[in-house]
């Protein structure tokens, strides 16, 4: 009883969660403009959406590129200053230490607008011209503390002497940090890249703010705008689905996999 | 050379892209448009009702949404780490899903079925659709307490003669409080200064602080733009200062 009760709560919430998400994808299989009104079975919003050919711009194809581009490139950043960083900060003691995980903490607790509008700020200060790069350093700066927190917990599990060990048996630094000390910390790395990324997707407000004026348009940007002009472009349903049906494909191999993993252990 | 070093590059970069910018903010934020030191930005923020009900507006909204939120993420992130409830990890996934996708896109979605079902845009539907937004952020870190909590506290309790209910206010509730503040931190500054999410969710009819914030820095009003932000920063202090078990809500999240 008490379980059909607790089943019952969980899957009301998930239908009321997952609503609109699946009228948008039941939606993105007609051609109307406006959401409610079916005009008759048809894939034509996906034919646009891969030609390019689209009732408004053309520019949401690029918007998509832009994003992962931005994505994978400020995650990759991320990713190695912030494992380098994480291998520092653990061997850092007291005060400085403490100093450090509280700066590293500021990005995460900060609301985007103000990491936007300080970003802004400084850009504008530094009279540096916004555009590709302003946008990549500001995803930066917020998605570094996701790996340092990431990899953290993985050097405290690990013996500090295997390192040691590597170089006292004659392995170069570089040689004792590719082959001990990364493969050691490659799980925490990965995670850490894989929220840097998603937080770099998910950015609407630092984007906005750091973007410039050189027309440079990300997905989140691009349907802000687009919603403002009254209305969603169609195409933008299609484009929602496949994103949708992407992530929950990916999610469920991540899990298997790490459920998989956990089953050789045991 | 030492490996606590390796730290120099980050605290650099943290220098120039964090520590300044939050100082620049304090900066412009002091500061007439012709560089002068002065309080006009801070004392136009209360004496402008605009802002000042905005504000009001802002703090409302977000600490409603903030416990909703635990109201209803509670139960679900305590069922859904609790083995006899729930087994599959599918339900799981499906609750941290949303979080991977954008939020202006799912709050457009919400947006368009209230625009489909006829219901017009205003407080209630920007309360719902925030709740929507931000319900898997607050679910999330309590999950994540919950299901790494050792059940042999839980046990003792109860061999020392608690009744579940007790054993649920007593023990559970207090240890998992570092998912609750880390999810109240991911809930509650995020509603103040959302922009785009309350303009969608309202038709423009409600402005939450971070659309007056945007729409001061973009008309070049840089110097009460900072002054906004400043004041922002101020109540983040303050909210963070009562999470005082911070690095342990940060760790919840990951």
């Amino acid at each position: 009883m008490k379980k059909i009760l607790a089943q019952t709560y969980i899957w009301i919430l998930l239908a009321l969660l997952y609503a609109p998400l699946i009228l948008i994808a039941i939606f993105s299989f007609t051609e109307s403009r406006v959401l409610g009104s079916w005009t008759g079975f048809s894939t034509q919003l996906y034919a646009n959406l891969f030609s390019g050919q689209m009732q408004e711009s053309g520019s949401l194809l690029a918007a998509v590129k832009n994003t992962l581009l931005i994505a994978f490139v400020s995650a990759t950043v991320s990713m190695i200053l912030g494992t380098v960083a994480a291998v520092g900060l653990h061997n850092l003691q007291g005060r400085k230490k403490q100093a450090l995980s509280f700066l590293n903490n500021i990005p995460m607790i900060n609301p985007d607008v103000i990491t936007g509008v300080s970003l802004f700020l400084l850009f504008v200060f530094l009279h540096i011209s916004q555009g590709f790069l302003t946008v990549i350093l500001a995803h930066i700066s917020f998605g570094t503390p996701y790996v340092v927190l990431s990899v953290l917990p993985k050097l405290r599990q690990m013996n500090p002497n295997v390192y040691e060990a590597a170089l006292d048996l004659g392995a170069t630094p570089a040689q004792a940090l590719w082959k001990v000390l990364v493969p050691q910390l490659r799980p925490g790395m990965v995670s850490g890249f894989i929220l840097a990324f998603t937080m770099s997707l998910d950015d609407f407000a630092v984007t906005f703010f750091t973007r410039g004026t050189i027309g440079l348009e990300t997905l989140s940007t691009y349907i802000y705008a687009d919603a403002r002009k009254g209305g969603l472009t169609p195409e933008l349903r299609a484009l929602m689905t496949l994103i949708f049906l992407i992530i929950l494909i990916l999610l469920i191999i991540i899990n298997v996999r790490q459920a998989k993993m956990q089953k050789a252990n045991e | 050379m030492k490996r606590s070093h390796w730290s120099i590059p980050y605290v650099v970069f943290l220098a120039i892209f964090v520590v300044l910018p939050l100082l620049l903010v304090m900066v412009y934020a002091f500061q007439d448009g012709e560089g002068h030191f002065t309080l006009a930005n801070i004392t136009r923020f209360f004496s402008d009702s605009d802002a000042l009900g905005t504000f009001a507006v802002s703090l409302e909204v977000a600490i409603e949404n903030t416990l909703i939120c635990i109201l209803i993420g509670y139960p679900a992130a305590w069922i859904l780490a609790n083995k006899d409830l729930n087994r599959s990890a599918v339900t799981i996934i499906l609750f941290i899903m949303p979080m991977w996708i954008n939020a202006l896109m799912r709050t457009l979605a919400t947006a368009e079925i209230f625009n489909m079902l006829g219901i017009p845009l205003g407080k209630g539907t920007l309360l719902f659709g925030m709740v929507y937004d931000y319900l898997p952020f607050m679910i999330y870190p309590i999950y994540n307490v919950l299901v790494k909590l050792d059940r042999s506290y839980l046990e003792a309790a109860q061999d020392l003669g608690a009744t579940p209910w007790k054993v649920f206010w007593k023990v559970t509730v207090p240890l998992s409080m570092p998912g609750v503040t880390s999810g109240v931190l991911m809930v509650f500054m995020p509603t103040v200064s959302t922009f785009a999410i309350s303009e969608f969710l309202t038709n423009n009819k409600i402005k939450l602080f971070g659309t007056i914030i945007q729409e001061n820095i973009n008309s070049s009003m840089w110097n009460y733009g900072a002054a906004l932000a400043f004041i922002m920063l101020i109540i983040i202090g303050i909210t963070t200062m009562f999470s005082d078990d911070n690095e342990n809500a940060e760790e919840a999240l990951i």
